[in-house]
C-alpha cells in the first residue's frame, strides 16, 4: 500500500504541474497592472498633430476622456483602429490620441489612410509622457475622468469584448457623474 | 561530413561574437557608471519581460536607459531612480521585488519547500532509528 502511494507521487506532481500550466495558459501575466490607476494623470505638454496648439493635462479637465496611445509603426494599432473610430463616433467619450515616438509625416500618412477619429492628437515624439504613463507597448488605452484621474487602463488592443465589458460600464458611470455631480 | 564541420565552425564563430549593446553614456566618475550598470541590471525591460534593461535592445529599453543615465548624471541615488520606475511601471519592473502581500509567497516559498523537506527527512530518520 505504501509502495503504491510512493509510486503515485511523481504522477501526482506531474498532474499538478499540468493543471498549473493549463490554468496559467489563459492568464496573461505579461499584462501588467498599472500603479497609476486612481492617480492623477502625469503632467505633460505636447504639440498637437493638426491643430497647431500646445496642450497640457489641464486642458482636458472638465470632461471624461480616453487617451489612446498609437503609432504608425504599430500594426496592432491599425488592427484596433476601427474600434477606436466607432467609440469616438458614438460620442460617448472624447477620444484623444497620443502619437508615440512617431514621425509626424508618417502619422499623418497613416491617419489619412485609416481615418482620424481623434478629437486631438498629442505628439509625444521623445516618448516622455509614455514613460510617465508607464506605457510599455502600443496600443494602450487610458480612461481619465473629468477631474484628471486615471480610472482604467488597457494594455494591448481594444476588442469588442473589453470595450463592452470593461470600458463601457466605466464610461457610462463617468458620464452620469458628469451630468449630476 | 565536411558540411557538418563547416556548420560547426560557423556556429562557433557566431558564438564568439558577443552581441553586447555598447552603452554610449559618458559619466562624470566611476561611481556614476557603476550605479548606472547596477540599476540597468536590476530593472526589467517591459517589452522583453525576461531581460533586464542592460541586455535589451528594445526601443523602450533604450528610452528607459536614457532616463536612468540622465538621473544618474543629475546625481540621483539608486532609491530615487527605482522609485521613479516603480511608480510608473509597478513592482514588476524591479528584479529585486519588495516584500508585500502579493509577493509574500514568492519570498517564503523556498523556506516552505525547505521546511517540507526537513519534515520528510526528520520522519524518515525517526523511522529508521525505530526500525
Amino acid at each position: 500500500m505504501k509502495k503504491v502511494f510512493i509510486a503515485l507521487v511523481p504522477l501526482s506532481v506531474f498532474i499538478g504541474l499540468i493543471v498549473l500550466l493549463y490554468v496559467n495558459l489563459n492568464n496573461h501575466s505579461e499584462v501588467l497592472p498599472s500603479p497609476l490607476i486612481g492617480k492623477k494623470i502625469p503632467q505633460f505638454e505636447h504639440p498637437t498633430l493638426y491643430s497647431n496648439q500646445v496642450l497640457n493635462q489641464d486642458d482636458f479637465i472638465g470632461q471624461p476622456w480616453m487617451l489612446n496611445v498609437f503609432g504608425s509603426w504599430c500594426p496592432s494599432c491599425q488592427f484596433e483602429h476601427p474600434l477606436v473610430t466607432a467609440l469616438a463616433n458614438s460620442g460617448k467619450i472624447k477620444v484623444v490620441g497620443l502619437n508615440w515616438k512617431d514621425e509626424p509625416e508618417d502619422a499623418i500618412k497613416w491617419l489619412k489612410r485609416w481615418g482620424n477619429p481623434y478629437h486631438e492628437i498629442l505628439v509625444d515624439y521623445q516618448g516622455d509622457t509614455a514613460i510617465n504613463l508607464g506605457v510599455y507597448g502600443a496600443p494602450e488605452t487610458f480612461l481619465i475622468d473629468a477631474q484628471g484621474t486615471i480610472v482604467y487602463k488597457i494594455a494591448g488592443v481594444l476588442t469588442e469584448k473589453n470595450i463592452q465589458q470593461e470600458l463601457m460600464p466605466l464610461i457610462e458611470q463617468m458620464n452620469q457623474g458628469a451630468t449630476n455631480p | 561530413m565536411n558540411v557538418f564541420k563547416i556548420i560547426i565552425f560557423i556556429m562557433m564563430v557566431m558564438m564568439s561574437i558577443k552581441s553586447h549593446a555598447i552603452d554610449v553614456y559618458e559619466f562624470d566618475n566611476v561611481q556614476q557608471e557603476e550605479l548606472y550598470q547596477q540599476l540597468t541590471k536590476e530593472l526589467r525591460c517591459l517589452v522583453c519581460q525576461n531581460q533586464n534593461l542592460a541586455d535589451s535592445d528594445a526601443g523602450l529599453a533604450k528610452d528607459l536607459k536614457d532616463q536612468v543615465a540622465a538621473f544618474v548624471k543629475a546625481g540621483q541615488d539608486a532609491e530615487t531612480i527605482k522609485t521613479y520606475m516603480i511608480d510608473r511601471y509597478g513592482d514588476f519592473v524591479n528584479y529585486d521585488p519588495p516584500m508585500n502581500a502579493s509577493t509574500l509567497f514568492l519570498w517564503f516559498s523556498p523556506l516552505l519547500v525547505f521546511l517540507i523537506g526537513g519534515i520528510i527527512l526528520f520522519i524518515n530518520i525517526r523511522k529508521r532509528q525505530h526500525g
